[in-house]
């Protein structure tokens, strides 16, 4: 009790403070801009790092690893563009929210739950800390891969009445999750011999790919603003909270179910926005909103990234083994603070563990308030015309791909996943299963075969398995049952009618159908045939994958053949039409370099497509430019040289 | 092909290193900024290990200059050591961190590897240790109970079998233990987290796990310690572990159940790899071609670092009581370490292909 006071007298001095809000706002910076995450944010305070006063160095890494899913925030809501792994649910009715002109609501809404969120997280984080050790070494490889099992039955609840193309796509983001190195083998499946995919694909490219760009290109399409209609509710900052307030038992949930999560080493934070998402859908009274812009989906999942973040740091101090790809970055941290992760953490250094506590806590109320700050004026950028905003966003996101791998596969890659993604967006086929799918691949194959050779076929008899076993199966079970007895109590037939109302987009049939059947059957009919002779333990899982893409696939094509259908165009020429030019776009930039071909594709494009003004055209290029190179300078960022950067590098050297 | 031009590789490291040493620096300067390449992510051990040395070589480096640390993760540091062979300037500004797992791939001939060491040149490598340690419930108090191990199925959290588990597996098979491995550990900290729950009845970490995760667990009955690997002399012997002094090495484990010294192609693959691995776990490269009063002055600041008492008290505790190798030391046991005659690599092959079902 002491040291939890002591703890809180000494974050609260100045120079504790001062360290604490620098490092919030470095997290800030670097969870706004998409695909850097902690590790850049990282790069910039580690050389201050080295050689610091331990309480005070963890304080202002707290505050960097802390806020990071608070910031993010910022572009999955305006942008559609996913900041980090945690906060891809986001996207799926923030932006949507932002299109319908109340982008300054869902934001609002988001840092408050974020921040109510962090704090529950901080809470839970200080009282299950020292009870934890026992809990967290209960969850073996056996109830770790039942985990991955619930994350994979939200599939289900996210399929949008048609359970076989949610099943056809989970199962073919499980087995693109599959590429790479097998776990249980160290053997390579489907690198086609490409370097690239030997490390499998970097989630970063997925989310940005199958999420990002396919709203992009259909905004381009359009050439409207983001918000399309203008908002009736004021400038939304007070709806937001006024919608947080009315959900706070979500908010609760959602919160103590992240934070838990985060607790349990090997699962990591990629799904607990997933799952949170569905949690609300399936609790929602009215579900006909989810996707097309409903505020629960966007508190649900914010309240639990923030409280996952805290709960990672229970592995991380206890055992060292971080929970999450930040609490992997604190870690590093730490080791450089000369801290040793482990049990001494709760006896010797408890003051050291409060003080990461009220800095955690600290840090989650100091970053929503300045994110709160911004919202007004941020959210603005949603009302300008899209094609101006077209450069900007299109840079970030190749930006944000490069940090993946930093070659030019990033780039291609990109391209070939948001062709996928549009095809699915334009068929109504359910994104997030693929990415679901894809997320808990490795997990689900890695911690199944760990479990069979750890427990041999005991392991299904493990209380912890039989728990989260029912678990899943009372998500099935019970949401058809509540949505039974609610539609019984609806007595206005047409609001249960609203409710299935994807029934009748069942009915019509695209060439994008077609073109999704047909990828998915011989991209899995090529993996049956490349994996058939490979070792037993490293083609089980993915022929488990097949097995589900082709089942699904082959349901699919029955259903549309006995039930009366409508051939209909895809209307998805022009957005693939743009996605040709961005290949072309993206190696011209891998190939001029990446700052100069910035510059020159921003003018060009606002200035013969969006029309703008020479001014505006050539103040947007190089205020770009002059963003980069910041960025470059700042935080050791790479970008691809090309032909002329070193020129244009130098010469800006020169004059500054 | 590919053996071949390792123990060229090899051959031409050393030669090289014999050629480049002796020149005599001038003033040159080393360059004002320096990239150092770490082919892993932010917060890996390799990282760690490169953000404690730059202060450091700051420090004494001739000018003073700015270290800046790059990292390429990828590929288990295949990527960015591929990109540094390829790119990297030759005249002092870019040097190279590695690790094991960028000497096992090349060892192995693993085909993602572009990189080839005589283009290279060894400025300073960091040994570690190892120790390996077992649950206090088999009745096995210390390594001259190994005996009671026989028979005993031992489950085993590793990476994979080409990982820095290699030898320890091979010694484990050496010693005539029931291991069985359990791959797709995340690390080797999750491989701990097995055995803590006690799914794995046998666990190795390296010194600086052991001695900040393990020793409390040791001091607790949760586990018993077996034997280190013990670490390499200046004559390329394998003595006691000094961080661990009172712990047997494998070989003397070895001695007390067979009564005899360890040998044959396994206890030779066993050394390789140990060097690789755990010898020279973390080494500093410069591009062979960097002119030679550039390198002097690195290895003179090197040398300096090396001396330096604040260094050596911080190193003891960030990497454990480790001299460092330098200069041509490190070249000759590096040189030797990575070359694999083509018999020994087809024995390698062989044994991971029977044991593992694993095609290299």
């Amino acid at each position: 009790m002491i040291e939890f006071l002591s703890a809180l007298d000494q974050i609260l001095s100045i120079g504790h403070l001062t360290y604490l809000i620098t490092g919030v706002l470095v997290g800030l910076v670097v969870g706004i801009i998409p695909g850097l995450g902690g590790i850049a944010g990282m790069s910039l305070l580690l050389p201050f790092l080295y050689g610091m006063e331990p309480s005070v160095g963890l304080g202002m890494l707290m505050g960097l690893v802390a806020v990071i899913p608070t910031g993010d925030t910022f572009t999955s809501v305006l942008m559609g563009i996913p900041g980090s792994s945690s906060s891809q649910a986001t996207v799926m009715d923030g932006f949507p929210l932002a299109k319908k002109g109340q982008a300054a609501r869902a934001l609002s809404a988001a840092f408050l739950s974020s921040m109510i969120g962090g704090v529950v997280g901080a809470i839970v984080l200080s009282v299950f800390i020292l009870v934890a050790r026992p809990v967290v070494l209960a969850f073996s490889s056996a109830e770790l891969f039942m985990l991955t099992l619930l994350g994979l039955s939200v599939v289900a609840a996210l399929s949008g009445g048609n359970l076989y193309k949610g099943l056809a796509a989970c199962g073919f983001g499980l087995l693109v999750g599959t590429i790479g190195g097998a776990p249980a083998t160290g053997e390579f499946r489907f690198t086609l011999d490409i370097d690239y995919l030997y490390d499998g694909i970097p989630l970063v490219i997925v989310g940005l790919g199958i999420f990002a760009l396919p709203e992009i290109v259909s905004l381009l399409v359009k050439d409207t603003a983001i918000a399309s209609s203008k908002n009736k509710l004021g400038h939304g900052l007070g709806q937001g909270f006024k919608d947080v307030f009315a959900n706070l038992p979500l908010v609760g949930k959602s919160s103590v179910f992240g934070s838990l999560i985060g607790a349990i080493p090997g699962l990591g934070g990629s799904v607990v926005d997933w799952m949170t998402y569905s949690f609300a859908l399936n609790s929602s009274k009215d579900t006909s909103q989810f996707g097309k812009g409903e505020i629960r989906g966007v508190i649900a999942p914010e309240s639990a990234n923030n409280a996952c973040a805290s709960g990672s740091m229970i592995p991380t101090i206890l055992f060292g083994v971080p929970g999450s790809g930040s609490a992997a970055v604190f870690l590093g941290g730490m080791l450089l603070l000369g801290i040793q992760p482990g049990v001494s953490m709760i006896s010797t250094h408890l003051d050291l563990t409060y003080t990461i506590i009220w800095s955690l806590a600290m840090a989650n109320i100091l970053g929503a308030i300045f994110c709160i700050c911004f919202t007004r004026p941020i959210s603005l950028l949603t009302y300008i015309k899209f094609s101006i905003l077209t450069p900007i966003i299109l840079t970030l996101i190749l930006f944000a791909a490069y940090q993946a791998t930093r070659s030019l596969g990033d780039f291609i890659l990109l391209g070939v996943v948001a062709s996928l993604g549009i095809l699915m967006k334009g068929a109504n086929w359910p994104r997030p299963a693929f990415l679901i799918g894809f997320v808990l691949s490795s997990g689900a194959e890695n911690y199944f075969f760990q479990s069979i050779q750890f427990y041999g076929t005991s392991w299904f008899s493990r209380p912890g398995v039989i728990i989260i076993a029912a678990l899943i199966v009372i998500g099935f079970v019970l949401p058809p049952i509540l949505k039974k007895r609610k539609e019984a109590k609806l007595a206005d037939a047409s609001d249960a009618e609203k409710a299935v109302a994807p029934a009748e987009e069942k009915q019509t049939m695209s060439y994008a159908d077609l073109a999704i059947v047909a990828v998915f059957a011989v991209c899995g009919g090529y993996a049956l045939f490349d994996v058939w002779d490979m070792a037993k333990l490293t083609r089980s899982f993915p022929i488990i994958a097949i097995a589900i893409v082709l089942f699904s696939v082959v349901m699919v094509i029955f259903k549309s053949v006995r039930e009366k259908h409508q051939m209909t165009a895809a209307g998805l020429t022009p957005n693939l039409v743009y996605i040709a030019g961005f290949f072309g776009i993206a190696y011209g930039y891998y190939l001029f370099g990446f700052i100069c071909t910035t510059f020159v594709f921003s003018l060009v494009f606002l200035r013969l497509i969006a029309k703008a003004s020479y001014i505006k055209s050539t103040t947007i290029a190089v205020c770009l430019v002059i963003f980069l190179v910041t960025l470059g300078r700042v935080m050791h960022v790479d970008y691809p040289e090309g032909m002329f950067d070193e020129y244009l590098l130098n010469a800006i050297r020169l004059i500054v | 092909m590919k053996k071949l031009s390792t123990l060229l590789g090899a051959s031409l490291l050393s030669f090289s290193c014999l050629v480049a040493a002796p020149i005599q620096a001038e003033e040159t300067q080393v360059p004002s900024t320096i990239n150092w390449t770490i082919p892993f992510g932010v917060g890996g051990g390799t990282d760690v290990w490169a953000r404690f040395i730059a202060p450091h070589l700051t420090k004494n480096l001739e000018g003073n200059p700015t270290v800046v640390i790059k990292n390429q993760p990828g590929g288990g540091s295949i990527t960015g050591t591929n990109l540094f062979y390829k790119r990297a300037k030759d005249n002092g500004q870019d040097i190279l961190g590695t690790s094991a797992s960028t000497l096992f791939p090349f060892m192995l001939g693993d085909k993602r590897v572009r990189y080839n060491f005589d283009k290279w040149l060894p400025l300073m490598a960091s040994p570690t240790g190892g120790v390996v340690y077992v649950q206090p419930n088999l009745g096995v108090k210390s390594a001259a109970d190994i005996n009671k191990l026989d028979g005993v199925t031992l489950p085993f959290g590793s990476q994979g079998p080409t990982r820095l588990e290699l030898p320890v597996l091979i010694a484990f098979e050496m010693l005539g233990l029931d291991v069985k491995p359990v791959f797709g550990m995340k690390s080797r900290g999750a491989g701990r987290l097995a055995f803590e729950r006690g799914e794995a009845k046998i666990d190795f970490q390296t010194s600086s796990a052991y001695l900040n995760s393990v020793v409390d667990l040791v001091n607790n009955d949760k586990a018993v310690p077996l034997f280190s690997l013990g670490v390499l002399n200046k004559e390329g012997k394998v003595v006691r572990d000094p961080a661990f002094p009172d712990l047997p090495t494998f070989q003397e484990v070895y001695f007390e159940k067979y009564g005899k010294q360890p040998s044959g192609e396994a206890y030779e693959a066993y050394s390789k790899f140990l060097a690789a691995g755990f010898a020279f776990q973390k080494v500093i490269f410069i591009p062979a071609d960097t002119p030679s009063d550039v390198i002097a002055a690195y290895r003179k600041g090197i040398n300096a670092m090396l001396k330096d008492p604040t260094f050596i008290k911080e190193s003891a505790v960030q990497v454990g009581p480790y001299v460092n190798v330098e200069g041509i030391d490190a070249a000759q046991h590096l040189s030797n370490a990575l070359n694999i005659s083509p018999d020994l690599y087809k024995w390698v092959a062989q044994w991971l292909k029977t044991k593992f079902d694993y095609t290299l």
